[in-house]
Formats: C-alpha cells, structure tokens, sequence
C-alpha cells in the first residue's frame, strides 16, 4: 500500500490506466444491472444503439456531447491553475440567465447574425462573473474556493428560482419560464434535433483553450502557477490575478451551457436547464485528463451514455434514467478519487514483462 | 400570553426538527475534518442512508431495522471515502463529489426497480416510523434527542479523550503522530467511520422520522448546509451546534414567511432565506465575521517516508 509510485510507461499512464479505470467503473455498473435482474449485456447493446444506431440518436449524442465539452473545459482550466472548480453547475446556470436577459432585451431590434455573438458574449460574461465572486474571495481572502463553488451553487438555484418565479415569468404562464424567444435569439439547429450552431462553439472553444494554455504566455503562466505556485510568483507571476483569470475563463466556459440549452433547444429562459451538467464536468475533465482532445473524447462518451441511458431507460421500465448519473458519478471514484487503485497492478505486469 | 407562548414553543420545536439532522451531520463531519478528511460527501451519505432507512423499514416493517439499514449504508459510502483519500492518498474533493452523484443517481434506479414508485419507497406508517417521544405534541422523536446529545459528546470526545488528542494531532500535522508511533491511516479510518455513523442517524431521521418515507433528492442540499454550519462554528462542536440552529431557525422562519408582508419591509423573497446559510458562510469565510480556520493538514493525503 505505501510502495512509492514508480512511474509506468508514458502511453499507459496516458491511455492504459484511464481506461482501466473506465473499465473497472462499467465493471461496477454492470454488477449493479444485474442486481436489478436485468442483463448487462443486453442493456449495454441497448444504450450502444440507443447512442449511435441512427441519425437521430446520433444527433442527440452530439448535442449531449457538447454541454459536457463545455463543463469539461472549464474544470480542466481551473485544474491546470491548481483551482478545483466545482461551481460550474452555478456559473451554466448564470451563463443561461445572461445569455437569456440579453435576447428578452434585444431580440425585438437585433437581426440574428448580431444578436447570437452578443448573447454568447452574454453568457460568458455571467458565467464568468459567477465564478468571479468566488476567485477574488480565493486570491484575496483566502478562503477555500471548493467550499465557495459549492455555496454559489446553491446560491444561483435560489436566485433563479427567484427571478423566474417572480420577474422573468411570461405574464400568464403558470410554469416558471419567461417568454419565448424571437427567431432572431435562436441558433441555427439541425430540424427536430437539438443538435445546433453551439457544437461548433465548442469544438471552438477546445481549440481556443489548447492554444492559450500550451501557446500563450498567460497559459504557460497559468500552468506554472498549477504546477509550482512558488515558482510562478519567482517568474514574475501575480497569483490574484492568475487565479481570477483561471477563473473567469472556466466560468465563461461553463456558462456556455446556457447557450446550447436556451438558445439552441428551449428559447426560453427556463429552471433547472443546468442539471447535473456541471458535475459531470468533473467526470469529462478527470477522464480526458485535462487535455482539451481528451475532454471532447470524453464529452462524446458522456453524450453517448446520456442519449444511450435515455433509450435503455425507455425499452427496461426497471432501469431509469438516473443509472446514468450513477455511471457519472463511478467514473468520478474510479478515475478520479482511485486513480491509482490499478497502478500496483499494471507495475506489476510491466515489471514481470520487463524482466 | 398563553397564545405567544406556545408559538413559541411551537417555533423552537419546530426548529429542532429541522436543525436534527444538519446537527448530527455536521457533528460527524466534524470528526472526519478533524482528522485531517474533508468530507463533501455528507449530502451523498445522509441520502444513501435515508434510502436504506425507509426501504428496510418498509420491507422489514421496523424503523429500528431502517435505522441499523441506514448506518450500515452510510458506512459503507465512509468506508468508500477511506479507502479512496486514506489508502490510495486520492482527492478527497473527488472522492466526495463521485459519494454525492453516485447517492443521487444509485438511490432512484434501486428506488425505481425494488418498489417501482419512480424512486419513492412506500409510504410508512405505525411502526414503521419513528414516533415522537416524552412530548408527543412537538413531535420529536428519539433521534432528535440523539442530536441534541451527539453535540455534548463530540466537544468530549475531540476535547478531552486521548483518542481525540491525536484525532487533532493528525488533523494538524499527522507527520508528528507517526514519529509519535501511530498509525496515521488508523486514526483517520475511525474518524470517517464515525462521520459515517452519524450521517447515517441524519439520513434515517429524514426518510422514518421526519417523513414517512424516502423521495428522491429529499436530502436537498442539507448536508452541505452541515457543511456551512461546520465552517461556520469554525470546527468546534458546540459553535456549529449553533449554526445548526440559526440554520434550522431560518428553515422554520422561511416556511412561515412565505407570501408574508412585513412591516417596512415588504415580502421578504423565501429564496433570499433559504441561501442564507450560504451567503452567511461566504461572509465569514471571506474573513467579515472573525476567521475560520481548517484543520491545517485538512485535504492531504498523507505519504508516509521511507
């Protein structure tokens, strides 16, 4: 148990332990689909072709794919600067309200090619402000920016629930959710999909991110200050505001969400779009091990088991939706918190290979 | 007279009901950050517990049975936390976080196939609840005193105990404790296991006692109010007791406000309320109300040298 951790090979500590991890986490669920009586086999055929078997399925997969993108590269951002961003299920759900004010406010006066970028802008500047308030408390104050996320999420539910209870309701709607929006606050969608303009948003934003952290001075001074905070300050680093940077972009890309949601799917401002995305975020982020191709990866893999678990839910009463969120959260243990339950074991091998 | 009395009464009652189980959360989490384990999974180990509690309660007919369900859940999900941030030294953040997704979704697909009431259990009645006890008209049942008693027992133990002078040793600098001899994995093993224990009297109290039965997410975020509360009593038992009950008190004051005008005030906002505890704790964390301060070895794995 308290043998050193010796360093594997290069490729199975970048492609073989994360998929060992993967592996032993859908060994786990399958176990927990037979507890129920069903087959794990036939269940994993169903979601399989649920996700990919047509192009509808495939639709829905993408545009799964792209919220997690989105939530995946922000915790990834945060996790370069050494910042654990557990907030973004707050900074989607603000990044939805300022996209959402924006198109109530303008889509009467804005054609749609100006009114897309600004609320896109919109978004990412409520989202990044939502993660604002717990940076500078960080940098400043010094307190725990996980324990902060976490508060600020509770605190955007209540405020949105607020707003749209009370504000933001469409005058005689009995729901809570504000008026629809105008053509010109829709994105261009693929016709009874979901699937819309924002993925192309994202595959943006992946690039976007790879080329500031590895090819930017900010970026390499973001990841200095991950690595070594120490050493940052000695390159001439100031840590407050690398760490409000860090922050503000991972809550600009979170809120993003909201784009997707809002203007690409509901065109209203409605509760609870957000839910559960900016968890898994952490899941995406720990799978694609930070990297902006391995984060899209494994978005792809999360929309895929989210439209697959959606289609299984449908054939087999017994199993609900929900066994998605249960396959998010052993994901999260198995290659996040027990990342190195299998490094003995895959030692082990290449050390009897090797001799 | 008569009549502002027994509102008050009513209110203070009311008020210990909803405090219950952020007080028994709040005093296990103690023991785990004391230990040097930060635990987000509280929200994620009450639920499980609430879960097992009214499933087993309703199968078996029993609340005790529930109750003994819920602990063994809950424990299960400590133990899982230990083995994740003690033996593997993971991120202890992760680890809770993966307790609380796991929790919400695992709760509603075993809720949905074992009683396919979409992830509610049956409805509990007689003996399968818990029933309120020595003062049947506020309606607090034993584990209400449980809580009340946990909180004079948690400052005993961590203040008094040598088991609790070395849970702080280890929560400060566990590097001191092993030169001292002891093992460091031990010390933190027992803390998140009583961290266990009492969230899962937390989860069982809400699922057959405070309700009758289980529905899905009814832990709503309650454990990291525990949390803030925690932080808030900065990591003293009888501080966070208190927080426990402004918190529970706000709770109480939120339901009775709602669609209330107050003088000079207008209609206070029932959300407003209800992330009070949050924005509190924000406030004192950012160093406005005094300064809370972790344990200092709180959140790192410990490696032990060759």
């Amino acid at each position: 148990m308290s043998a050193p951790r010796r360093s594997l090979p290069a490729w199975a500590e970048v492609v073989l332990l994360p998929l060992v991890n993967i592996a032993l986490a859908f060994i786990v669920v399958g176990v927990i689909v037979a507890i129920i009586g069903v087959d794990p086999f036939h269940a994993l055929r169903l979601l399989v072709t649920g996700a990919l078997g047509s192009w509808e399925s495939i639709g829905y997969t993408l545009y799964y794919a792209t919220n997690f993108t989105f939530t995946g590269l922000a915790v990834a951002v945060a996790f370069h600067a050494g910042l654990f961003n557990i907030g973004g299920e707050g900074q989607a759900y603000l990044g939805g309200l300022g996209c959402g004010l924006a198109v109530l406010a303008l889509d009467r006066w804005l054609p749609a090619w100006l009114m897309i970028p600004i609320a896109i802008a919109a978004a990412a500047l409520f989202g990044a402000a939502w993660a604002a308030v717990p940076a500078w408390l960080q940098a400043w104050r010094g307190s725990h920016i996980v324990i902060t996320t976490i508060m600020f999420n509770f605190v955007a539910s209540a405020l949105m629930v607020y707003l749209m209870v009370n504000v933001l309701i469409a005058p005689g709607s009995m729901t809570p959710q504000s008026r629809g929006f105008l053509p010109s606050g829709e994105l261009p969608a693929i016709p009874g999909l979901p699937l819309n303009l924002s993925l192309a948003l994202a595959l943006a934003c992946c690039v976007g991110v790879w080329v500031f952290l590895w090819h930017t001075p900010w970026g390499y001074a973001l990841r200095t200050m991950g690595h070594n905070p120490e050493a940052a300050v000695y390159a001439g680093t100031n840590l407050r505001r690398m760490t409000m940077l860090a922050m503000c972009l991972s809550g600009a890309l979170a809120g993003f969400v909201g784009v997707n949601e809002l203007m690409g799917v509901h065109h209203r401002i409605v509760l609870d779009f957000q839910a559960g995305y900016g968890f898994a975020g952490i899941a995406v982020a720990l799978m694609g091990r930070n990297h902006p191709l391995g984060v899209l990866l494994a978005a792809l893999l999360f929309g895929a088991l989210q439209q697959g678990g959606a289609e299984l839910a449908f054939e087999i009463p017994s199993i609900t939706r929900e066994m998605v969120v249960v396959i998010q959260g052993l994901i999260i243990l198995f290659s996040g918190a027990l990342a190195h339950l299998p490094r003995p074991w895959l030692q082990l091998l290449f050390a009897r290979r090797a001799s | 007279m008569d009549e502002a009395f027994s509102f008050v009464f009513l209110m203070l009652a009311s008020t210990l009901r909803v405090a219950t189980p952020l007080v028994l959360c709040a005093m296990g989490g103690l023991f785990s950050e004391k230990g040097g384990i930060v635990d987000v999974g509280l929200e994620g180990k009450m639920l499980m517990a609430a879960f097992f509690a009214a499933a087993t309660a309703s199968v078996t007919g029993s609340a005790w049975a529930g109750v003994v369900a819920a602990v063994i859940a809950a424990e299960a999900l400590a133990l899982l936390h230990g083995l994740a941030c003690i033996t593997y030294r993971g991120n202890q953040v992760v680890s809770g976080v993966a307790i609380n997704i796991l929790a919400a979704g695992l709760t509603v697909v075993l809720g949905t196939a074992w009683f396919a009431r979409g992830g509610q259990t049956p409805p509990l009645v007689g003996d399968q609840r818990l029933m309120p006890l020595f003062l049947p008209e506020a309606g607090e049942n034993v584990l209400v005193y449980a809580a009340l008693l946990s909180v004079p027992f948690t400052w005993w133990i961590i203040a008094r105990t040598r088991f609790g002078l070395r849970l702080r040793a280890v929560g400060e600098m566990p590097l001191a404790v092993d030169a001292a001899g002891l093992s460091v994995a031990w010390l933190r093993y027992r803390a998140v296991l009583l961290c266990g224990l009492f969230a899962g009297l937390a989860g069982a109290y809400l699922s057959v006692g405070q309700n009758a039965g289980f529905s899905r997410d009814m832990t709503a975020g309650q454990g990291f109010i525990a949390l803030a509360a925690i932080i808030f009593g900065k990591w003293r038992a009888w501080p966070a007791f208190g927080a426990c009950l402004i918190f529970g008190l706000l709770d109480a004051v939120a339901i009775r406000l709602q669609g209330v005008r107050l003088p000079g005030l207008g209609e206070v906002p029932v959300q407003l309320i209800q992330a009070m505890p949050y924005l509190l704790t924000m406030f004192l964390l950012a160093g406005f109300i005094g300064r809370a301060i972790a344990p200092k070895a709180a959140g790192v794995p410990y490696e032990k040298e060759h």
